[in-house]
């Protein structure tokens, strides 16, 4: 019986090492830079997934530690400052800002539950977007709406990343390399996170999403509990940053609008919320889909002899409605974890009423 | 009083804006004794609960265990101190298992964070299996001994009672204090849960318990205190308080006299 889960996870390991070359040569290498941003975004959720998944605090702010994480990245290793750290120290000083940022963020937002607590990160994730568009002057930090350029590539053992590769006769290029990069990044956060999901302090988070009150009731310092998970969630949100910085070279308030914090929420919630596989299907899915639906231009050219509805337009429609459609039948995700699956199943609304009387009082 | 009390509630008031809940109410609770605390619903019984146990501020009084304070303390300080209690209407995680719930109870008594979580240090992963190991017990203890990967939720009523005395047990309380804790049972399972009282009296524990059967109050209760208004109208001995007519006038309504 041991033997086929191992088989299974061989073969995954062969696939996943295999991924780029089958994609590069069966889609075009385009394509291999979409499977980077793929990793990107599955790290983003999988980070994400920590405090709305397991903790339950909804956040529509977490694309600011994506920022942030980016920034330090771009002003330890690029000619901004005329600094050229490597990436080993600059990827996790850049996880730790963000970390300490999560707290930051956390701490006054304690008191705080679902609408309101949304409300104040989207504006904690809008205050680094414009602090980030503003701070050229006085004094020029980054670099305003232009963005910093010339980041440095990440360079392991002299060999750099942001070029091609030859190894015995093989090109491998830039894209390729950050694929495996991002890969050993993604499945180091994967065993992070289910480790901590089926440990004590998992355990807390989820008694704090199940019930506030019990959880205190049982010794949890709910403070601590949900400033931890403010923390763990913004570092994997400012080592996606970094690794974004690094692979792109270039970074820009742009890239970190209201539009990217919602679109990671919605990974998490399309995949199903709290459990890793269904949190990395929502990201490759919504990562995969808009990009696929660029060709519907060329559909159009081909079948229609011209391009009657504007792809872009198109593929913000297509995707909104995608998501109502998975809103109406698969409320919970499509890989849903038990709690969420029994969430939306409509029982027992009798008695969450009543638990629900007492924090009225309490506030 | 001779021997110190394990619990001393000392003049406690709580108001909710112009609502006294509770007025000058001081009772205490003896090492061992099964402590009854009873009256006409809204008398603030739970209010003294949540009081007790840091969920509400005082507006007055104070509250020591073992002469420790437990006022102006934090909810999960006064579990540290040995306080556990369970919630009239079940306040389980419910989409937890059962066994998960009791696990959750263990947390003021572990140690592990992210570090040993991540890591599985050898004294993160000894932990975690005493843990399990502990809940399981407790599982047994209560009667709930193949419920374990059930959710809360979905556990009868009589076994979600038990299981939110399980998951208080888990927290190594020296006291427990039960809201309601046979409230719609059965009589056979109100039976089974005066055995399970008088067997965790047996162990050492010391049960702080509001009830309405009067039965079971009158069977398990060394001392009773009688709530009404707010205010502590009687204390004493079961068999005498139920012959008090300031008692009998707060249940009957009555203004006899």
């Amino acid at each position: 019986m041991r033997e086929r889960p191992r088989l299974a996870l061989a073969l995954l390991a062969v696939l996943l090492a295999a991924l780029p070359f089958l994609i590069g040569t069966g889609l075009g290498n385009s394509w291999v830079r979409v499977l980077d941003f793929v990793l990107l975004y599955v790290l983003l959720a999988l980070g994400l997934n920590i405090v709305v998944g397991y903790a339950g605090l909804l956040d529509l702010g977490y694309i600011a530690f994506y920022a942030l994480g980016a920034y330090l990245y771009a002003w330890l290793a690029s000619p901004h400052f005329g600094l050229h750290l490597p990436f080993w120290m600059v990827l996790p000083l850049g996880a730790a800002l963000a970390g300490v940022f999560g707290v930051l963020l956390g701490a006054p937002t304690l008191r705080l539950r679902g609408d309101y607590l949304a409300i104040v990160t989207l504006g904690f994730g809008e205050i680094i977007r414009i602090f980030m568009n503003n701070l050229n002057a006085p004094f020029n930090l980054t670099n305003g709406p232009q963005g910093m350029n010339l980041i440095d590539p990440v360079s392991i053992g002299g060999v750099s990343l942001g070029k091609s590769l030859e190894v015995a006769g093989i090109t491998l290029p830039s894209t390729y390399l950050y694929y495996y990069l991002f890969l050993a990044a993604t499945l180091l956060v994967i065993v992070v996170a289910m480790r901590l999901q089926h440990s004590r302090v998992g355990r807390a988070w989820a008694a704090l999403r199940e019930d506030e009150i019990a959880a205190a009731a049982m010794g949890i310092n709910t403070r601590n509990v949900k400033l931890l998970a403010f923390a763990m969630g913004a570092t994997f949100g400012g080592l996606a940053g970094g690794l974004f910085a690094a692979f792109q070279g270039f970074i820009s308030p742009e890239s970190f609008t209201l539009w990217e914090s919602i679109l990671v929420l919605c990974m998490i919630v399309l995949g199903g919320m709290g459990n890793i596989p269904g949190v990395i299907l929502g990201a490759v899915l919504l990562t995969v889909i808009p990009e696929a639906l660029r060709y519907i231009g060329d559909l159009q050219r081909a079948t229609l002899g011209q391009v009657v509805v504007d792809p872009a337009d198109l593929r913000m429609l297509l995707f909104g409605v995608a998501l109502v459609a998975m809103m109406l039948f698969r409320p919970a995700g499509l890989l849903p974890s038990r709690q969420r699956k029994r969430e939306f199943s409509a029982q027992d609304g009798v008695a969450e009423q009543e638990q629900a009387s007492l924090y009225d009082t309490k506030a | 009083m001779s021997a110190p009390a394990l619990l001393q509630v000392s003049a406690v008031s709580k108001r909710f804006g112009g609502l006294a809940a509770l007025e000058d109410v001081s009772l205490s609770v003896g090492r061992g004794e099964i402590y009854g605390l009873i009256g006409p619903n809204g008398a603030g019984k739970t209010t003294l609960f949540n009081c007790m146990t840091g969920l509400y501020d005082l507006s007055a009084g104070h509250i020591h265990l073992d002469g420790a304070p437990l006022h102006g303390r934090k909810p999960h300080h006064i579990v540290e101190a040995g306080f556990a209690r369970t919630f009239q209407n079940i306040r389980l995680f419910a989409n937890m298992t059962a066994l998960e719930n009791v696990m959750v109870g263990r947390h003021p008594r572990t140690r592990a964070g992210v570090l040993g979580a991540v890591l599985r240090t050898p004294g993160a992963r000894a932990e975690e299996a005493a843990i399990h190991n502990r809940a399981r017990e407790l599982m047994e203890y209560v009667g709930l001994k193949n419920k374990g990967r059930t959710l809360a939720g979905h556990l009868s009523y009589g076994d979600q009672r038990r299981l939110e005395i399980a998951r208080a047990l888990a927290t190594e309380p020296r006291l427990l204090a039960l809201d309601e804790p046979v409230a719609g049972m059965n009589p056979t399972e109100r039976r089974q849960m005066s055995d399970l009282f008088l067997r965790l009296r047996a162990g050492g524990l010391t049960l702080l318990l509001i009830e309405h059967d009067v039965k079971l109050v009158m069977d398990l209760c060394d001392r009773v205190a009688v709530l009404d208004y707010g205010r502590k109208i009687a204390e004493g001995e079961p068999a005498l308080v139920q012959r008090d007519p300031a008692v009998i006038a707060a249940y009957l309504g009555g203004d006899e006299a």
